[in-house]
């Protein structure tokens, strides 16, 4: 985490209720880098846009104090913030032009006429719409909309860019271009990004670290490859990729690792990150990449057997979808080769991994 | 819909006997409004067709009435009373109007269902009622047989229609772009200025034309609540119809006929234009 001193943007201890009795957001406590590109990913209703609401100043935090370089912003009115943001559906005005959008956060600052027109350009050059200027938002495709509406966020030159989900309504393929132009425009710019979205994957290719909300609270803020590889708790490792899960009660636990007990008596080991001391339930969260076949499972090892319900073939690895201690959607990814033409729908098989990629974690 | 080549016998009979009836139900609203603009141009001073007009002779139709309108005093006066009670009513209906509906759609009023309901009334109140009420309670303040008084009634009576149309326009608005204007720096006034107002404009524009013929066409408030200084132009054809019998109330009609086309053909280019508008937004 970074550093408070070098802060950017700070939330410290703030919590966000609608009505007084719920709260939206619990306690949260979240620091950002100047340049970072930090994504609030979780699911809807987790709090994550209240943040980025009381960020912007639509919403007021009901405790808590929330600083923007140092400076704390509770109090300023969203107009006088100067931070950028580019909305969800847009927000574009359908009664100006693409420069005149452009344009019309320069004129607020009373900027000179050459100044704004030297300045939109740039903007829009920068987002490749630069024949585009006349044109109003409905004679655009929403691809077009949505690099005026960056374009439009980064014009006055903010250091804090906000992004509510901004790519939402485009289709896969020209979210994943935008993904990557906006990533660019970053680097190029150096301006910090808060990017607000429930898509993981986009998450996943664009951030610097990512805080993944769930139950208006922080669940865990890390780098992508952390978050993949090492989920601090069963929330995080079933939100963020494919995740299989088995329930234990912790046998005992040994230093770094934890001897679970699974339903039906075996015992096995696991990498004990958040589970309790011995006798508390426990959910093991295990890779479909990291599991592999064996024939023969040593008891006492890392490994149980299943039964083997369906194979999916894509090509270059096969699906197996397994029936392990009463899991039903037991999923193993097997690289296409010689040791999957020997598995057959609906005879067990033995499973083993190594005990580090699996990670005991809270019993959820 | 045209006539499908299955339709039973009884599909037939209705599918003519709809175009009849709803063809009458047009007949009878405007025929007794066209009918006015021949009769208008009567040379002999009465309401019904003389023999001449009938057999189309030019000496039996004449602009008499016309001349008569613009040059007798008490018909100007009351046309410069209208003109300036109607638009200044107007102008205080579409400034509280636009304002109430915005502040009433914000989702932040208390009561907004009380208030909404108190601010409508004149329109729901027998007018005779209202206007009663208000002869009582202008004698006491000093407004009543003033003109400020009468365009405050008359604004009273026309502010329903701005707050209708205007909140109309505004459940289409979307609100991210007030925020998208604060977020870029503008302050309320502004953002209301540049980006609320020309989108919400057909809106408050229409229900400025359904209050300004409101107080055209309005004849009891203003017959309670206007002395003689304050003859409306209705309240000249009222008296004209009483006393006089004079065929210049037909010509006035017909003028006034006139506007009122003229202004719903207005409303109905705004409200391609909101269409367009609306079309255009985002999403």
């Amino acid at each position: 985490m970074t550093e408070s001193s070098d802060a950017f943007v700070e939330f410290e201890r703030v919590q966000k209720s609608y009505d007084g009795e719920t709260l939206v957001v619990k306690d949260l406590n979240l620091n950002i880098g100047k340049g970072e590109f930090l994504t609030m990913l979780g699911p809807s209703g987790s709090g994550k846009t209240t943040c980025l609401m009381m960020l912007a100043g639509f919403e007021t935090a009901t405790h808590g104090d929330i600083r923007l370089d140092g400076k704390p912003i509770n109090s300023v009115p969203p107009h006088k913030r100067g931070i950028g943001m580019v909305f969800q559906n847009y927000a574009l005005f359908p009664h100006m032009t693409v420069a005149e959008n452009l344009a019309f956060p320069l004129e607020v600052r009373k900027m000179g006429k050459a100044d704004i027109e030297a300045k939109v350009k740039r903007a829009l050059d920068m987002v490749q719409m630069g024949a585009f200027g006349g044109r109003r938002p409905a004679q655009l495709s929403g691809g077009q909309q949505q690099r005026v509406a960056v374009a439009r966020a980064l014009v006055f030159d903010p250091e804090l860019v906000l992004m509510d989900e901004p790519l939402g309504a485009l289709d896969k393929q020209l979210r994943e271009q935008m993904q990557f132009e906006i990533k660019h425009i970053h680097e190029e710019l150096g301006v910090t990004v808060v990017y607000v979205t429930h898509d993981q994957s986009e998450a996943l290719t664009m951030s610097d670290r990512i805080a993944v909300f769930n139950d208006g609270k922080i669940q865990q803020l890390a780098p992508p490859p952390t978050l993949y590889e090492k989920p601090d708790n069963s929330f995080v490792a079933q939100f963020i990729g494919e995740n299989n899960t088995l329930d234990a009660t912790v046998d005992s636990v040994d230093g770094r690792f934890a001897r679970v007990r699974f339903n039906d008596g075996t015992l096995s080991r696991a990498l004990a990150v958040n589970c309790g001391g011995p006798g508390s339930q426990t959910r093991l969260s295990l890779r479909p990449e990291r599991v592999e076949f064996d024939a023969n499972v040593e008891p006492d090892e890392e490994g149980v057997t299943g039964l083997v319900k369906e194979l999916i073939y894509l090509g270059d690895h096969i699906r197996v979808r397994m029936e392990v201690l009463g899991n039903r959607d037991f999923v193993v990814k097997v690289p296409n080769g010689a040791e999957v033409s020997e598995l057959r729908v609906g005879e067990t098989a033995g499973l083993t991994w190594r005990a580090e990629d699996c990670r005991a974690l809270d019993a959820a | 819909m045209a006539l499908q080549p299955y339709a039973s016998p009884v599909q037939r009979v209705w599918y003519y006997s709809f175009r009849v009836i709803c063809g009458l139900i047009l007949f009878f609203l405007i025929f007794p409004i066209m009918v006015i603009i021949p009769l208008s141009f009567n040379a002999l001073p009465y309401f019904t067709f003389t023999p001449g007009m009938l057999a189309f002779e030019a000496s039996a139709y004449s602009t008499e009435h016309y001349r008569d309108f613009f040059t007798n005093s008490d018909w100007q006066s009351a046309m410069w009373n209208s003109l300036s009670i109607a638009p200044a009513a107007t102008l205080v209906s579409v400034s509280l109007g636009t304002l109430a509906a915005i502040g009433l759609s914000s989702g932040k009023a208390p009561f907004r269902g009380a208030i909404m309901a108190i601010l409508i009334s004149p329109m729901i109140v027998p007018l005779i009622i209202s206007a009663a009420g208000m002869y009582f309670f202008y004698s006491r303040v000093g407004l009543q047989g003033t003109w400020f008084g009468v365009v405050l009634a008359h604004a009273a009576l026309g502010t329903p229609f701005v707050i209708i149309t205007v909140t109309a326009t505004l459940v289409g608005f979307d609100r991210s772009l007030t925020r998208a204007a604060a977020n870029m720096g503008a302050g309320p006034v502004r953002t209301f200025f540049k980006v609320q107002m020309p989108l919400i404009l057909p809106g408050v524009i229409s229900g400025g034309l359904f209050a300004f013929i409101t107080s055209f066409d309005e004849v009891v408030v203003v017959l309670f609540l206007g002395s003689a200084g304050q003859k409306t132009l209705p309240w000249q054809m009222f008296t004209g119809l009483r006393e006089q019998i004079s065929p210049t109330i037909l010509a006035v009609a017909t003028l006034l006929v006139t506007l009122s086309i003229i202004l719903l053909a207005t409303l109905e280019i705004l409200r391609r234009r909101s269409e367009r508008l609306r079309g255009m937004s985002p999403g």
